[in-house]
Formats: C-alpha cells, sequence, structure tokens
C-alpha cells in the first residue's frame, strides 16, 4: 500500500477524537448518575 | 431569563412550540435519550467499521492518488459533519433565542466541542492528504480557509459559552455567534465554484449522479452514514449528561436554600 505514512495517522486521528469525545461522555454521565441517585435519594428519605 | 431551578419547573410554552416543549421536560428526554442511545451508537459503530474497513482494504486504489484515496473515508464524512453539526448547533441557537426551549440551549453547548471535533479531523486529515497530493500540508485555499474558519466559530462559541458568570448570558452570546457563523456554510459549499481553488468539486450532489467509481461510492456512504450515528450518539450522551448536571445543580441549589 502507497502512502501509508499519511494514511495511518488519517485513520488514527479519526479513530481517536471520536474515543476521546465517547470516554469524556461515559465519565460524565457515570458520574451524574451517581451523583443525582444520591442527592434524589437523600430528598426522598 | 431562564435560572437553574426554573429549567424544572412547569412553564406555559409559547405558542406553536409545544410539540418542542414536549421534550423540555427533563425526565421525558432522559428516557428518550436512553432508549436511542445504544441504538444509535451500535449501529454508528457497525457501519462505521464496515466502512472504514472496506475503504481501507477492499476499494480500488485512485489511479491518479493511489492509496492516498483511502484517507477520503474518513476526511470527507468528518467534513460533511463539520457542516451538518454547524447547521444543528444554529438551529438549535434559533430554537433556543425564539421559542427558549429549555434544552436547546443545553443541545448547542453541547453540539459545538463535538463538531469542533469533526471539523478538527476534517482539516487534520485533509492536510494529511494534501502533503503527497498537493506537497504541502496547508495552502489558503477558499475551500480549506473557509472550514478553518468553521472551526474558529465551533471554538469562538465554546468560549463564549462558558465567558459569563451567568450561563444564560454566555447562552445567548453563543446563540447569537451561531446565527451570525451560518452565512459561512454556503461559502464552504460554494468555495469550489465561486473560486479558482486547488480543492477538487464535489463528486456527489443530490441532483447529480455521482462521479465516482461504485466501488469507492459505497465504502464512503457507510462510513458517513456511521459517522453521523456516531455524531447523534456522542451528542444525545453529552446533552444527557449536561441535564443530569442542570438537575444536580437545581437541587443543590433548592437544598442551600431550605437550610
Amino acid at each position: 500500500m502507497t502512502h501509508l505514512a499519511y494514511i495511518l495517522p488519517a485513520y488514527a486521528v479519526a479513530l481517536l477524537i471520536p474515543a476521546l469525545f465517547a470516554g469524556d461522555a461515559w465519565r460524565r454521565l457515570r458520574r451524574a448518575r451517581a451523583r443525582l441517585l444520591v442527592l434524589e435519594g437523600g430528598r426522598r428519605r | 431569563m431562564l435560572g437553574v431551578v426554573d429549567v424544572f419547573s412547569p412553564t406555559a410554552p409559547p405558542r406553536g412550540a409545544r410539540g418542542l416543549h414536549r421534550f423540555a421536560n427533563p425526565g421525558r428526554f432522559l428516557r428518550l435519550a436512553g432508549r436511542v442511545l445504544p441504538w444509535a451508537s451500535g449501529i454508528g459503530l457497525l457501519l462505521a467499521a464496515i466502512g472504514l474497513a472496506w475503504g481501507l482494504f477492499v476499494a480500488p486504489a485512485d489511479w491518479q492518488q493511489g492509496d492516498a484515496v483511502r484517507i477520503m473515508y474518513v476526511h470527507v464524512p468528518a467534513a460533511w459533519l463539520a457542516s451538518a453539526g454547524y447547521m444543528a448547533l444554529a438551529s438549535a441557537s434559533a430554537v433556543a433565542l425564539v421559542w427558549r426551549h429549555p434544552l436547546a440551549d443545553l443541545a448547542a453547548v453541547e453540539i459545538a466541542p463535538v463538531g469542533a471535533g469533526f471539523t478538527a479531523i476534517c482539516l487534520i486529515t485533509g492536510s494529511l492528504w494534501g502533503k503527497p497530493m498537493w506537497g504541502a500540508f496547508w495552502v489558503w485555499d477558499a475551500r480549506l480557509t473557509s472550514v478553518l474558519v468553521l472551526f474558529f466559530l465551533y471554538l469562538g462559541h465554546i468560549a463564549l459559552t462558558r465567558a459569563f458568570d451567568s450561563p444564560e448570558r454566555g447562552y445567548r452570546a453563543g446563540a447569537i455567534l451561531a446565527l451570525v457563523g451560518v452565512v459561512n456554510l454556503p461559502i464552504i459549499k460554494f468555495s469550489v465554484d465561486w473560486w479558482n481553488t486547488l480543492h477538487q468539486p464535489a463528486s456527489i450532489t443530490l441532483t447529480g449522479a455521482p462521479t465516482m467509481y461504485l466501488g469507492m461510492l459505497w465504502p464512503l456512504l457507510f462510513t458517513a452514514l456511521g459517522a453521523s450515528f456516531i455524531f447523534v450518539a456522542l451528542v444525545l450522551a453529552r446533552l444527557s449528561a449536561a441535564v443530569m448536571e442542570r438537575r444536580i445543580r437545581a437541587l443543590l441549589a433548592a437544598r442551600a436554600e431550605g437550610t
């Protein structure tokens, strides 16, 4: 395959950036769910 | 002006926006997003994986570009989503400004970083294609420059929405910037027709037959559709988190007022 030195970084960037966003979203969701559970659980008691 | 706690109080929606306001209820939105998110992520990942493998290993090399044409399978979907994402950002901003939809301002705030990310992919992969094809990573071509302006508009929106002590003022300033920036979208689209550019004109249009070999077109459509689902999934996940974070702030504010 020709131009591999350009193709591989292009694919790496295209995979890495959405993966970083997905990781960040997943962390935010998990943290918010846990926090909300504590706060709303406390409110209902 | 919507306060943090106001978002969760039942206020009558303006006339003409009742359909939209059905999803203003955070609980209803979170339930809907929770159902759509696994499907959007799964379909997006599957289509993108098929399209990327097809483009990388099965689709033929171009007779002029050689294998560098394979960069197209990541560059073109990112370019389409950079523009489509900005249209979504501007639409959410318009809904927030006109109808004061309580989720629209949050949607705009969460779309902007994802749109900036896809615009960055478009610019970086375009540079990586440009070096072997044009002999330069960057030229001040009308298409490249207008997409760079789009990237700065996204960054400007991200900065502006976070620049005020009152989030609502930030949302409003960001919404105005987003609407003004829409003027850049036709410039991006028609830059290759209006000016004499190095960047090639569109190979796929809504009105005419594609000028691309079908063996290259199919993997491109798979990656484009897959990337679109992934974009939607990322925005939905971020927006769900933002809705919950807003509720957390409201609960903490209510608790602070009660003590």
